[in-house]
């Protein structure tokens, strides 16, 4: 929409309001994690940057970190394996059962988190899987794989047919046509994709809490146990870590492909 | 009848990971609510309907599946009455703006729902930032119990889920012309008509698809209404934690999640379904 | 005639859709060196007669020969033929250089070779600074000349063109087609190009394959198709015309109350009689038909006129030579020569 009519003062003053909503949750973690006490307080009587050196000895919470980096990274990549070529079934080819195929590989969106990690527990200890690091990929995977899915699909449908037809009437195999032409095209889409669903796995919590175990705990879960305890300093800096982290990687996010696109699974 | 092989084989390796790690779990969910559960040995064998019937008799269970659908409902409503508007806004700036409310608005999804739930109960804590500074103005004498209240529920779940409803009405503004704003202007339309008669019509798909997800993810939330409603403000996901994990009673935990999954899909399939039958003309 | 007329090959080519039958048993002999244009409204099956060709299509049957190769079943991308595609289809992630060297890396052409060759293939098309550039720098024009380069490039046997002018502005497609024609001569090579414009096909067409339905209504020199259509749709898509609709003896033709002159030897019964807008000039004396002007209209280097008659609508073109022209409200009188008629059976 390219005509800026000016907004009127109340929307104005509306979307200023929204915004100090959106922000407030945050703005308090990261202004707590600078205070200088022992316990929830604000930094305008003393701050101090000891919470952030507290993280240095949390061992604990460095391992959960890195544990979910691993655990985010592998089921964004499997995902992308998975999601790429089925997305490209879907997108590029008219075949018998193709919309059910699509519903099922959507449906762990409509499926509440926490029936499906029940239904996982149960079902990994029956196989006598239960908190092993390949369950928990597994699990993630699975909810994180739409995400990947749309925005294939998204990519690939927009693909013009007539570009792989050009390549094909000079002469390209069809292996050749795929390799140069259409993964490359498409590659912007399953890029996105595979940072969204990396995303999605490191923040999530409650497949993870049921799934995990204490040996496979992930950050989210250890935050959250955590909390139960006690509200404490220590979960604010760690928290304002991670928002840092989460901001460059959506400022990068919205540079190469708009963060509403790739957010709602729609490509250019 | 099967022509070309390529997509099934293309598919299969996704399609078998949903079959064996999504479907045949929900089945044997399904199953496992229906065993008895023995208290001391965990589920028992054999087949039984008193775990659904528990679900339908006891008033424990009325309260928090009724909390849990206010909850939703409550959470539905105020993100469509604050999450319409602000699309609507987000339209209408410039550029530059947009790129920094973009941001603003829809980078909170990105970041974990512990870590935004945790700014909710630094707000709202009795020792929380909103209380110490209202006693310090001298507005209050003792702190206001926020925490552990439905409505600060509400709120911080308005607060995770509202940029979905944003990008669902964003994406049917987007696809709105605006030259059909002008030809209304143009005919005597003043901005508050315009909007009624000929924006919000067409934002009706975008609205729908909205509400189904933040009805569905308010239903399912776990993370916070287990941190700020706390121990006595059950909602039927934090229900099912307490059998799963804390008694033990897997049966039982399984029963109220098929319920759980059963109320989602009745109400997000039915209300699709209704409103596509009403506004059929705008969906092309 | 010392080329092969029977160069490209299409013979009894069928292609079915659900209940549509796209192209209907069409066959049609392309002469080497001949500039071909199917020319037709959409849904004709020119465009998927085009894609048969190509390969993307599989005929329900019949075979598509190249210089006696049955080309019927071979893949795409083994046919070796130049096609000029709609949109263009350059490879948006490639310069156009690397667009250009796409073909001949297929072949496992050695760098040299490549390079010479993508060198003429720029001269060719007048981009000689433009190798670096990536598509979407192009306009519309240059990337149109880009994808001709692309498909000559290979040095194909037959270059085939679909619709290849169609997003670009009025003027610009006039230098396209008279650059197409000059390059078509130049390098002697078949040319079948896909069009719906029938001003395109006339200007640069050796032989218009005019199709309807799937089949083809007339073929034929750009010159005889216009003098001489065999029927309503002929005469009609191809220009303008004026359709007198009546019974013949053989002499005069009876359309409504009013009596036509008609060529001698033209058919008896009932009859269509053609005549085109040019042929008509207006008469004070000695008309054949009595007419009022409803419109008149000023299209640069002539004037085309609406007239209301006892007979229908009129249109006549007069060319636009300054001298004074009758104005919109006045009766005229309207004659022809009756040689300029042409009269055709009517189908039932």
């Amino acid at each position: 929409m390219s005509s800026p009519a000016r907004l009127s003062w109340p929307l104005r003053l509306f979307h200023s309001l929204f915004a100090v909503f959106m922000l407030a949750p945050l703005l308090m973690v990261v202004l707590v994690s600078l205070t200088d006490k022992g316990y929830i307080a604000l930094p305008f009587s003393g701050a101090s940057w000891r919470w952030y050196a507290a993280i240095a000895d949390a061992h604990d919470f460095i391992t959960a970190f890195i544990n979910s980096l691993w655990l985010a990274a592998a089921a964004a990549t499997i995902s992308a394996l998975l999601a790429v070529p089925a997305g490209l079934a879907i997108a590029w080819h008219r075949f018998a059962g193709r919309d059910a195929l699509l519903g099922l590989l959507l449906s762990p969106l409509m499926v509440p988190h926490i029936v499906l990690a029940i239904a996982l527990l149960k079902f990994f200890t029956l196989i006598g899987a239960s908190s092993t690091w390949w369950g928990l990929t597994l699990s993630h995977t699975v909810i994180v794989l739409p995400y990947v899915l749309r925005l294939v699909v998204a990519a690939a449908t927009g693909h013009e047919r007539s570009i792989s037809q050009a390549a094909q009437s000079l002469g390209a195999p069809p292996w050749v046509v795929f390799w140069r032409i259409e993964l490359p095209l498409i590659l912007p889409g399953v890029t996105g994709g595979w940072i969204i669903a990396f995303i999605n796995s490191f923040d999530e919590v409650t497949m993870s809490l049921f799934v995990a175990s204490a040996s496979t705990a992930t950050l989210p879960v250890k935050m959250y146990n955590h909390i139960a305890h006690t509200i404490d300093p220590l979960l604010a800096s760690i928290s304002t870590v991670l928002i840092v982290l989460t901001l460059v990687l959506m400022l990068a996010l919205d540079r190469f492909f708009g963060l509403d696109r790739v957010l709602s699974g729609r490509s250019n | 009848m099967i022509r070309n092989p390529l997509p099934w084989w293309l598919a299969s390796p996704a399609a078998l990971l949903m079959l064996a790690f999504l479907a045949l779990p929900m089945v044997m969910l399904l199953g496992l609510s229906l065993n008895p559960f023995v208290p001391g040995a965990g589920v028992g064998e054999g087949f039984t309907l008193s775990h659904y019937a528990d679900l339908a008799t006891d008033d424990y269970f009325h309260t928090i599946f009724g909390r849990t659908l206010a909850l939703s409902f409550w959470v539905t409503l105020g993100c469509l009455l604050i999450g319409v508007p602000e699309a609507w806004v987000l339209s209408r700036l410039s550029p530059r703006w947009r790129a920094v409310s973009m941001v603003i608005v829809l980078g909170p999804l990105l970041i974990s729902v512990i870590v935004r739930t945790l700014g909710w109960a630094i707000l709202l804590g009795s020792e929380g930032v909103i209380n110490r500074s209202l006693m310090a103005l001298g507005w209050i004498d003792a702190p206001i119990r926020m925490m552990y209240t439905f409505s600060a529920m509400t709120v911080a779940l308005v607060h995770v889920l509202v940029p979905f409803m944003v990008l669902a009405v964003w994406a049917s503004l987007q696809r709105l012309d605006p030259a059909t704003l002008q030809a209304a202007a143009s005919l005597g339309a003043p901005p508050t008509t315009v909007f009624r008669r000929v924006v919000l019509p067409q934002v009706v798909p975008g609205m729908l698809s909205g509400v189904l997800i933040v009805f569905a993810m308010a239903a399912s939330a776990f993370a916070t209404p287990a941190i700020i409603g706390g121990r006595r403000l059950k909602v039927v996901p934090t229900t099912i934690y307490d059998e799963f994990l804390g008694n033990l009673n897997w049966p039982l935990g399984a029963a109220l999640a098929a319920v759980l999954l059963v109320i989602v899909l009745v109400v997000t399939l039915g209300t699709n379904r209704w409103v596509e039958r009403r506004w059929r003309r705008v969906f092309e | 005639m010392s080329t092969n007329p029977g160069f490209l090959r299409l013979e009894r080519l069928t292609k079915r859709y659900e209940r549509i039958t796209a192209v209907d048993d069409l066959s049609l002999d392309i002469a080497q060196g001949e500039f071909v244009c199917l020319l037709g409204p959409s849904g004709c099956g020119k465009t998927t007669t085009l894609q048969m060709v190509a390969g993307f299509v599989a005929p329900d049957a019949g075979r598509i020969l190249l210089d006696g190769r049955d080309l019927t079943t071979v893949p795409a991308h083994q046919r070796g033929l130049g096609i000029v595609f709609q949109g263009y289809a350059l490879f948006p992630h490639m310069t156009v250089a690397q667009n250009l060297a796409f073909g001949l890396q297929m072949r496992k052409l050695g760098a040299t070779e490549t390079n010479e060759r993508i060198a003429q293939a720029l001269e060719l098309v007048h981009l000689q600074d433009h190798a670096q550039r990536l598509p979407r720098e192009l306009s519309g024009g240059q990337r149109q000349r880009v994808a001709l380069a692309r498909a000559l490039i290979i040095q194909p046997p037959v270059l085939l063109l679909d619709e290849p002018m169609g997003a670009l502005d009025a003027k610009l497609r006039e230098d396209m087609q008279i650059e197409l024609r000059a390059l078509q001569r130049r390098l002697g090579i078949t040319t079948v190009m896909v069009t719906h414009d029938q001003s395109e096909a006339l200007s640069l067409a050796d032989r218009v394959v005019l199709m309807q339905t799937g089949r083809i209504a007339q073929m034929g020199r750009p010159h005889e198709l216009y003098e001489q259509p065999n029927g309503r749709f002929s005469s009609t898509f191809l220009g303008k015309a004026n359709i007198f609709s009546g019974t013949s003896d053989g002499q005069m033709i009876q359309v409504g109350s009013v009596r036509l002159p008609v060529p001698p030897g033209s058919p008896p019964g009932a009859v269509d009689c053609i005549v085109r807008p040019e042929r008509m000039r207006f008469a004070s004396s000695q008309a054949l038909l009595q007419g009022e002007i409803v419109a008149r209209v000023f299209l640069g280097n002539h004037w085309l006129f609406q007239i209301s008659t006892p007979v229908g609508d009129v249109q006549l073109t007069e060319p636009n030579t300054g001298l004074p022209l009758p104005s919109e409200g006045s009766r005229v009188g309207l004659l022809w020569t009756p040689d300029d008629a042409r009269v055709i059976a009517r189908n039932a």
